[in-house]
């Protein structure tokens, strides 16, 4: 049953040091309120999943919260590398993370298989790829009826998964448009689930009856962060921040001005920043 | 500078994106390949279905998204589905005739390498990773490859095999149980390559206009090999250089345009 809380106190209730989370969003509606707090909290040897871990990982990993991630790509999307990671898995700054590398396909049949409550994940893939070689976690399974040979992975079971939303209506049920990504699945395959969204309202009587609706008894909690995605973007409120993707490739580049930028940002800043940093995109939408 | 005055990079854009037509279901890579791939659906291929691993089917923007998941993707799309179902029910299913993917490091036999340069445990650089490229790779019925030339990316050994191309040559691919065609084109900055039909090797075609044999071994990793009739690629049109040109004017005005962080 979703629970309206705040937003410290969502992350604080449903996030502890150790847990395997997802921070998911497929560019779009990317959770970056929630991970801003997670960080502020200061929580331990997090195991970050995401298909498209980007900037907020990048921001995560430099802060030294993560001890292993799971991904399928580690870049800051049309921009490049990212560069916090590099530092950690080049280097090891602050310290090194774990890797349990995947592909796309790989990474969206784990969830959904952890979403339908299955062990395993079973698709064609990874054939003659070297990321089989590399991550003991992929293996392969014999179809029983052709004989086909086929790749095997484990389900993905967050402990928690945090997602970003358009609305939830006043019972907590969750509206998600657009590119709608992997957070259905990512919600439905954890334990626990955290929903922020740009607005609450009343009732979704005029939403068409196939959109993306997750229901408020499969949610935990949900929070109103207005611009909670920045600098990722929400369909139909405000686009993509792209000139915040290029200048966090400098921010990034540099271990002391990504230091002091996390302070001004994120360690002295407030969920209700959010909504001031997308008032300018909002026009364009 | 008059309209038929042309860079290398634009040649290999437009020469990629000849290879394209109206009847193909083409999985787009982000960069180059998005660039050939749109500027194709601009000319001469209206209704190719352009598809992004975000789950936009069908998408037609009007600027080149600066990631796979750009709003512009979904809205202009004729359908957009979860992630699953993109990679399961259309990329899995069989339902995709083209994969156009970049590489960092490519092999004379078409296997690429986005993952690392150096060690896999302990890398030189790391790289992205695969996203989507591993199953696209096996998945779409062929693979067309579009790179600059560069002794670092056209390499005699890929570090790592991020997607299989066609392995060690001949046919490595039904050794492994893998149906569809790999790589069947690699267009570069200098010169239109097409696998060897035994070896599969990729042999040079067609050498972009003024391009010499050179230029192409002087950024190779391997020892470049050439069809026997060796083409020119013909130089773009003017109404191909214009809708290029345009393309990337509007991107780059439409990418400035937006915000910055606060």
């Amino acid at each position: 049953m979703a629970k309206f809380q705040s937003l410290r106190d969502a992350v604080a209730e449903n996030l502890n040091d150790g847990d395997v989370a997802a921070f998911e969003g497929f560019t779009h509606l990317i959770p970056h309120a929630a991970a801003h707090e997670a960080i502020r909290q200061g929580f331990k040897d997090l195991t970050l999943v995401r298909m498209t871990p980007d900037v907020v990982y990048d921001q995560m990993v430099g802060m030294g919260m993560a001890k292993k991630l799971i991904f399928s790509y580690l870049g800051n999307p049309g921009v490049g590398l990212l560069r916090r990671c590099r530092d950690s898995v080049e280097n090891g700054y602050p310290r090194t993370v774990e890797l349990e590398e995947h592909s796309h396909a790989g990474m969206a049949n784990a969830y959904e298989a952890g979403a339908a409550g299955l062990p395993l994940a079973v698709f064609r893939g990874y054939k003659g790829a070297g990321l089989a070689e590399v991550n003991p976690n992929i293996k392969s399974i014999t179809c029983p009826f052709t004989g086909e040979e086929l790749a095997a992975i484990p389900a993905i079971r967050p402990d928690v998964s945090f997602i970003h939303a358009q609305k939830a209506d006043k019972k907590g049920n969750v509206l998600v448009e657009g590119i709608i990504g992997i957070q259905k699945e990512a919600v439905l395959a954890a334990r626990r689930s955290v929903v922020t969204v740009e607005e609450v309202v009343d009732n979704f009587d005029d939403v068409h009856t196939n959109c993306c609706i997750l229901p408020q008894w499969a949610i935990t909690s949900i929070v109103e962060v207005p611009g909670g995605a920045h600098p990722s973007y929400a369909h139909g409120y405000y686009i993509r921040d792209n000139a915040a993707y290029l200048e966090w490739d400098k921010i990034a580049a540099d271990r002391d001005l990504f230091t002091k930028w996390m302070t001004e940002n994120v360690l002295e800043a407030t969920p209700e920043d959010f909504a001031g940093r997308v008032a300018n995109l909002r026009d364009a939408s | 500078m008059s309209d038929l005055d042309f860079t290398a990079d634009e040649m290999m854009t437009i020469a990629a994106s000849r290879a394209l037509a109206s009847r193909d279901v083409c999985f787009v890579g982000i960069g180059a390949p998005s660039a050939a791939c749109n500027v194709a659906r601009l000319t001469h291929a209206p209704d190719i279905t352009l598809i992004y691993e975000s789950g936009t089917i069908g998408t037609a923007p009007d600027v080149l998204p600066l990631s796979i998941g750009d709003g512009e993707l979904c809205e202009t799309a004729v359908a957009t589905v979860a992630v699953p179902e993109m990679f399961r029910y259309w990329l899995q299913g069989g339902r995709i005739t083209i994969g156009f993917l970049g590489a960092a490091q490519l092999d004379r036999f078409g296997n690429i390498n986005t993952t690392v340069i150096g060690d896999y445990d302990n890398p030189k650089t790391r790289l992205p990773g695969g996203g989507g490229a591993p199953e696209i790779a096996s998945s779409c019925g062929e693979i067309y490859i579009t790179m600059k030339q560069s002794l670092r990316g056209m390499v005699e050994k890929i570090d790592f095999f991020t997607s299989f191309g066609h392995g060690d040559g001949g046919n490595a691919r039904e050794k492994l149980g893998i149906t569809t065609k790999g790589p069947t084109l690699l267009v570069t900055d200098l010169a239109v390559w097409k696998p060897d039909p035994e070896t599969k090797e990729f042999t040079v075609v067609s050498l972009h206009p003024g391009v010499t044999r050179e230029q192409v071994q002087e950024t190779c990793g391997w020892t470049v090999k050439y069809a026997d009739h060796l083409e020119t690629t013909p130089a773009p049109t003017p109404d191909e250089l214009k809708t290029l040109r345009d393309l990337k004017a509007r991107t780059k005005a439409a990418h400035e345009g937006t915000g910055k962080a606060a």
